[in-house]
C-alpha cells in the first residue's frame, strides 16, 4: 500500500493508505478529524473543504495519497490555539468568530466548509465586494441560511482581517 | 461513496508515466487534477484497475512563450490559468472561460489538460481551445504528435487519445492580438455545467465586425464550431447589435443538441441562437 505523509493542523502524519481512500475519509476515519464534514459525496456541496498548502480543495474529490507531503489545514486547526480566553470568551479565527456573531448558520452543517473557503476567499482577496463573497462561495451551498448573515459575516472578517473594523 | 479498488502509480517523470500506461492494461486511468474522475470513481460509473497519477509532473506545468504559439502545460490549472500574464494576454478567452469553470476548490486543482482529454462536451474549456485554433501535443510510447483540436474530439467523452498517450501540452497560436473575446454561459445553478455555451472572439475593422470565430459547449457529442454564423459575418460585416443578432440566427445550423433534464434539443437550439448573439455583441464592443 502506497505511503502517506502529511502535515495536518500542524501535527506530522505518517502510514500507510489504501490507493482508493479519500482525502475526507483519511482526515475523519484516520485521523479523527471529525470536524469536516461530509455533505453531498458528489463533489457540489462544499462542505468538506479543507487547505490543501493553503488553497481550498474539496476533500471528498482527492485521494488521500495526492496529499502526500502537503499541509492541511481543517476546521479543527485554523484557529492555533483554540483554547478559551480568559474572560471565557471562545477563541477562535475571525472568521469563525464573524459567523457566530453574525448568525452565519442555522443547522451548521455547511459551517466547517463554509469558513474554510472564505478564509480562502480572504487570502486571495482581502477586501471583497458583497458579489465577490457570494461568488467566491459559490462552490458551498447553504440550505438553511439564504447567504444574506454569510455574507455579513465574511464582510466583517475582511474588515478585522484588515485591521479596520467596521 | 467509496471507490472500487485499483492499483495506483505515481511517475517521477513523463517518460515513466508513458512506459506505466504502455505497460499497464486498457483498464488504466490517467489522473489529472481529478475534478471529473474522482467522482466517476466514487459513484463506481468508472471502476478502472489502475490509474497513473500525473499530478506531481513538472513537466506538465507552466506556461512558455515559444515564439509563433504560447504553450501551455497540460497540467496548469484553471486557478492558474485565470491569472497567468501569458495566456491573459495571447489567450484571453482561455482565462476567461477557466474563470466560469465550477467553482473555486475545483479550479484550484482541475487541470486544462484534464478538461480537454476528458471530453465532455457540457466542459467549457474544449470549445474555447477550439476557437482559438489550438493544437494538442501528445506523447506516448511512439513519440510525439501534435493534434489540432478541431480533429482532437470524436464523440461524447471519447478524444483521439491512444491508450498509451499522454496530453502534454496545449499550443494556441499567437494570431489574437487584435481580437476580443467573450465566453457566453448558461447554467442552471452558478457552479454547474453549462446548458449551452458559447466561447466568441471577434475582430472588428472600421466599426464593424469582420471576423468571428464562435466554439459551442453541449451542442453536439464533441465542441463545434458555428461555421453558418462566422461565414455570415466574413460576408456581412455586421456594425449593429441587430445585424450581429441576425448573423447568430443561425447558431444552430449542423448541430445536434442532446435532450437531458436540463433541458430539450429544441430548446439548446434556441438556447444557441441567444448566447451567440449576446456572446458576439459582448466580444464585439459596439
Amino acid at each position: 500500500m502506497p505511503r502517506v505523509r502529511t502535515t495536518v493542523d500542524g501535527v506530522t502524519y505518517e502510514g500507510e493508505v489504501e490507493a482508493r481512500l479519500l482525502l475526507t475519509h483519511y482526515l475523519r476515519d484516520r485521523l479523527g478529524k471529525v470536524g469536516t464534514p461530509i455533505g453531498c459525496d458528489t463533489s457540489n456541496c462544499g462542505a468538506c473543504t479543507v487547505l490543501l498548502d493553503g488553497m481550498s480543495v474539496k476533500s471528498c474529490t482527492m485521494l488521500a495519497v495526492q496529499a502526500d507531503g502537503s499541509e492541511i489545514t481543517t476546521i479543527e486547526g485554523l484557529d492555533g490555539q483554540a483554547a478559551a480566553s480568559a474572560n471565557g470568551e471562545a477563541a477562535g479565527h475571525p472568521v469563525q468568530k464573524a459567523f457566530r456573531e453574525f448568525h452565519a448558520l442555522q443547522c451548521g452543517y455547511c459551517t466547517p466548509g463554509m469558513i474554510m473557503a472564505a478564509v480562502d476567499l480572504l487570502r486571495d482577496n482581502p477586501d471583497p465586494s458583497d458579489t465577490e463573497i457570494r461568488e467566491g462561495l459559490e462552490g458551498n451551498l447553504c440550505r438553511c441560511t439564504g447567504y444574506v448573515n454569510i455574507v455579513r459575516a465574511v464582510q466583517s472578517a475582511a474588515a478585522e482581517l484588515r485591521g479596520t473594523p467596521s | 461513496m467509496i471507490p472500487a479498488k485499483f492499483s495506483y502509480v505515481r511517475p517521477e517523470s513523463l517518460d515513466e508515466a508513458v512506459q506505466a500506461l504502455d505497460g499497464a492494461g486498457e483498464d488504466t486511468k490517467v489522473l489529472a487534477g481529478g475534478q471529473s474522475l474522482l467522482p466517476l470513481l466514487r459513484l463506481r460509473l468508472a471502476y478502472p484497475e489502475a490509474i497513473v497519477d500525473l499530478t506531481r509532473l513538472g513537466e506538465l506545468r507552466g506556461v512558455r512563450d515559444e515564439g509563433g504559439h504560447l504553450w501551455i502545460g497540460s497540467g496548469t490549472t484553471h486557478h492558474e490559468l485565470i491569472r497567468d500574464p501569458l495566456v491573459r494576454q495571447h489567450a484571453g478567452l482561455l482565462a476567461q472561460t477557466a474563470a466560469t469553470v465550477a467553482d473555486p476548490a475545483v479550479r484550484h486543482r482541475g487541470t486544462l489538460g484534464g478538461s480537454l482529454a476528458h471530453a465532455d462536451p457540457a466542459a467549457d474549456l474544449p470549445a474555447t481551445v477550439l476557437t482559438l485554433d489550438g493544437e494538442l501535443v501528445v506523447r506516448g510510447p511512439g513519440g510525439e504528435r501534435t493534434i489540432p483540436a478541431s480533429s482532437f474530439f470524436v464523440d461524447y467523452l471519447t478524444s483521439v487519445l491512444r491508450p498509451a498517450e499522454i496530453l502534454t501540452g496545449i499550443r494556441i497560436p499567437k494570431t489574437w492580438g487584435g481580437w476580443n473575446f467573450h465566453y457566453e454561459k448558461f447554467c442552471r445553478t452558478a457552479q454547474s455545467w453549462a446548458i449551452v455555451g458559447v466561447a466568441a472572439a471577434v475582430r472588428r475593422s472600421d466599426g464593424a465586425v469582420a471576423e468571428a470565430r464562435l466554439g459551442l459547449t453541449n451542442m453536439g457529442s464533441t465542441p463545434l464550431r458555428a461555421q453558418a454564423v462566422e461565414a455570415a459575418v466574413q460576408s456581412s460585416a455586421p456594425g449593429s447589435h441587430d445585424a450581429l443578432r441576425a448573423a447568430a440566427a443561425s447558431a444552430d445550423d449542423g448541430t445536434s443538441p442532446p435532450s437531458d433534464l436540463h433541458g430539450q434539443a429544441d430548446y439548446r437550439r434556441h438556447l444557441v441562437r441567444v448566447l451567440t448573439a449576446r456572446a458576439l455583441i459582448t466580444a464585439s464592443r459596439l
